[in-house]
């Protein structure tokens, strides 16, 4: 008989075969209530972590600017319902001769991937209950990286169908300028997590998880990978310093220009909600997931309702410090310019992304032909030690060797020891003066970026 | 086979030939577009329902992820104007004659299909794909063949698309530009290095 892939997706398939008297009464198993609650759990959770990440972004800023930030509507908590509130009393409006069926679907089309990933991200231990183990992931799908990357690659949809439909050129051009960007990360982002499922030598994220809880985990042990990763997610979010697409201080709007009321707003849930994903995807892949460190027996059979608590609390404590890096940052860098971003993107990420593959993948051959072991040996886990250290010196190479102060600081470059001479004088003249110019920051920061050549 | 997989089955094959259908008769390009979009997600529904995960994963990945958008990004800047000024310039009975063969085709293909006697190399294996999927993940059971008994298949297949690619860029150039020597192109390019150096 046939059987069917749906069955990780509804668990229903379990109890594949209909008992005879019962009719539909199989439909309605145990496995099937479990997701629909698991479901409806998410989904609220997803939503109202969305509202409050709008206040918890003001709030940051304001800290991190020494303001007080949203403090009016109960001193400020209620600041995520009014503006709701706000947005949907406002006026809808409705360009003359927009698409119109596109230009109501994009919105949607934007966020509807973003909240499509929860499915299969674990979040917790498994719960044993009286009816079975519920495995705490909605879906425990065997191609759960996979199904990742391909919604996050139809995010894209909403954001160049929004720009087109709209019947507006700069519309159009911000929805080809974002939509540029997004593809082109998309591939650093997908090219520098292959290391981790050659680490893990499966596509599901529950073994990628179990390959970290018994080594090291993938950001010691696959550093550059993590840190690739990380940039492009932040692209792949559109926030700074990556915003290009909306950039409302030096560009007009984008694609969401034509946009009001609460469909303008979609766009900006939608933005969150891939936040909060990348986030969970970041602690997935690079930090152990769900798992606590250096504490194997909350990490393992057997389940207990509380090892179900801990780890959903390490969990979301991981997930919330990239939520707060994201806003972090923000808030303290400034934006790129587009053909840095591209530059980036394309000539220094790509290659090392696509570099470090070629070298991860032989290091991990020679590592098991060498016959060193997966699991720790006596609490070591000289596996991943072994990869730390050839990470600490490809590293090494790469900030030392090939960047030398070019990459990390695009803006600024090489200077002769003749112009840093000069540039010396210059501020010493000045501070000898006694006016603490603003040009002198600025140089002593090229200054220190360009020695080396 | 339970009802609950017929049923979902035959829900993705028909949105998969409807829109099929709607994606060859809309005049709107971007429309089109997007009705092949559905049918490639439709496509890959069927595909899981195969149990061929990777392939399903892949299909979305690969034609509504990559190509798609491409495709999109073609239309909307070439800018082929209203959809309603678009004419088909070939008569009726191209039109006729083309669906008649294709109808004939398909025709043969539904009667004869059922009949066929698969040669030895493309028997299903004993074990069911679900079983390989459970013991090996997804990718294994595609991987290992691909890169042992089908290897050379593959790397031929992987030169083609490197020719292509080549072509491509060699097409795409302005005439007269050389390939990599011009400094005009470079500073197109590196503006990002080189335009904000200073004193140099």
């Amino acid at each position: 008989m046939m059987t069917h892939g749906l069955a990780p997706l509804l668990q229903v398939a379990r109890s594949q075969v209909p008992p005879p008297d019962v009719g539909f009464a199989w439909f309605i198993s145990v496995p099937l209530i479990y997701t629909i609650i698991k479901i409806l759990v998410v989904f609220t959770v997803y939503m109202v972590s969305a509202a409050l990440l709008t206040l918890a972004e003001r709030k940051i800023s304001a800290w991190i600017q020494d303001r007080l930030g949203p403090n009016r509507v109960i001193k400020g908590w209620g600041q995520p319902l009014a503006d709701g509130v706000k947005n949907f009393m406002k006026e809808e409006t409705l360009p003359a001769a927009v698409n119109k069926p596109l230009f109501l679907m994009a919105p949607a089309l934007a966020f509807i991937p973003a909240l499509s990933l929860w499915a299969v991200l674990p979040f917790a231990a498994p719960l044993p209950l009286k009816w079975g183990l519920m495995p705490m992931v909605v879906a425990d799908l065997p191609i759960g990286y996979l199904y990742i990357l391909s919604l996050a690659s139809l995010g894209v949809y909403g954001i160049v169908l929004a720009g087109w439909s709209s019947n507006n050129k700069y519309a159009l051009l911000g929805g080809l300028r974002s939509s540029a960007q997004m593809v082109s990360y998309e591939i650093a982002m997908g090219m520098s997590t292959i290391p981790v499922l050659l680490l893990a030598g499966d596509v599901s994220l529950g073994t990628i998880i179990q390959e970290q809880e018994r080594g090291l985990w993938n950001v010691l042990s696959l550093s550059i990978a993590a840190g690739i990763f990380i940039v492009a997610a932040f692209a792949e979010t559109n926030r700074l310093p990556f915003d290009l697409p909306e950039a409302e201080s030096e560009l007009i709007a984008g694609y969401h220009t034509e946009y009001s009321a609460m469909k303008f707003s979609f766009f900006f849930i939608a933005e969150y909600c891939n936040m909060v994903t990348a986030s969970a995807l970041m602690v997935t892949l690079f930090f152990g997931g769900w798992t606590v460190p250096g504490w194997h027996a909350v990490n393992s059979a057997p389940w207990a309702w509380w090892k179900t608590a801990i780890t959903l609390a390490a969990f979301l404590i991981k997930v919330m410090f990239f939520l707060f890096l994201y806003m972090w940052i923000r808030w303290t860098l400034p934006r790129f310019r587009y053909d840095q971003l591209m530059a980036l993107g394309w000539k220094v990420m790509l290659p090392a992304a696509l570099g470090y593959i070629v070298i991860i993948a032989a290091a991990i051959l020679g590592l098991d032909m060498l016959g060193v072991p997966r699991t720790a040996v006596h609490g070591v886990p000289v596996y991943g030690l072994c990869l730390l250290g050839l990470n600490i010196v490809l590293l090494g190479l790469l900030l030392v060797v090939i960047d030398r102060g070019r990459l990390i600081s695009p803006a600024s470059a090489r200077v002769r020891a003749a112009e840093l001479a000069r540039l010396r004088a210059v501020r010493e003249r000045s501070s000898l003066a006694g006016r603490a110019t603003l040009g002198a920051p600025g140089m002593a920061v090229r200054e220190s970026s360009g020695v080396g050549d | 086979m339970s009802l609950f997989y017929q049923f979902v089955f035959y829900v993705f094959g028909l949105v998969a030939v409807v829109s099929a259908c709607i994606f060859v008769t809309r005049k709107s390009p971007v429309a089109a577009a997007l009705w092949l979009v559905n049918v490639m997600f439709s496509l890959s529904a069927l595909y899981i329902l195969l149990d061929a995960q990777f392939i399903g994963a892949i299909q979305v990945l690969v034609y509504a992820g990559a190509i798609m958008v491409v495709f999109l990004f073609v239309i909307m800047l070439l800018n082929l104007g209203q959809p309603g000024q678009l004419v088909d310039t070939r008569g009726v009975l191209p039109w006729l004659g083309s669906g008649g063969v294709a109808i004939v085709v398909l025709a043969a293909v539904l009667v004869r299909l059922p009949r066929i006697e698969a040669v030895d190399a493309l028997q299903l294996p004993p074990e069911t794909l679900e079983v390989a999927t459970r013991a090996a993940g997804a990718v294994a059971p595609v991987a290992t063949p691909l890169f042992t008994t089908y290897l050379l298949a593959f790397e031929v297949t992987s030169v083609l698309l490197l020719v292509a690619v080549v072509g491509a860029v060699v097409l795409g150039r302005r005439r007269g530009e050389m390939m990599g020597g011009g400094g005009h192109g470079r500073g197109e390019l590196v503006g990002a290095d080189e335009v904000l150096v200073h004193g140099r």
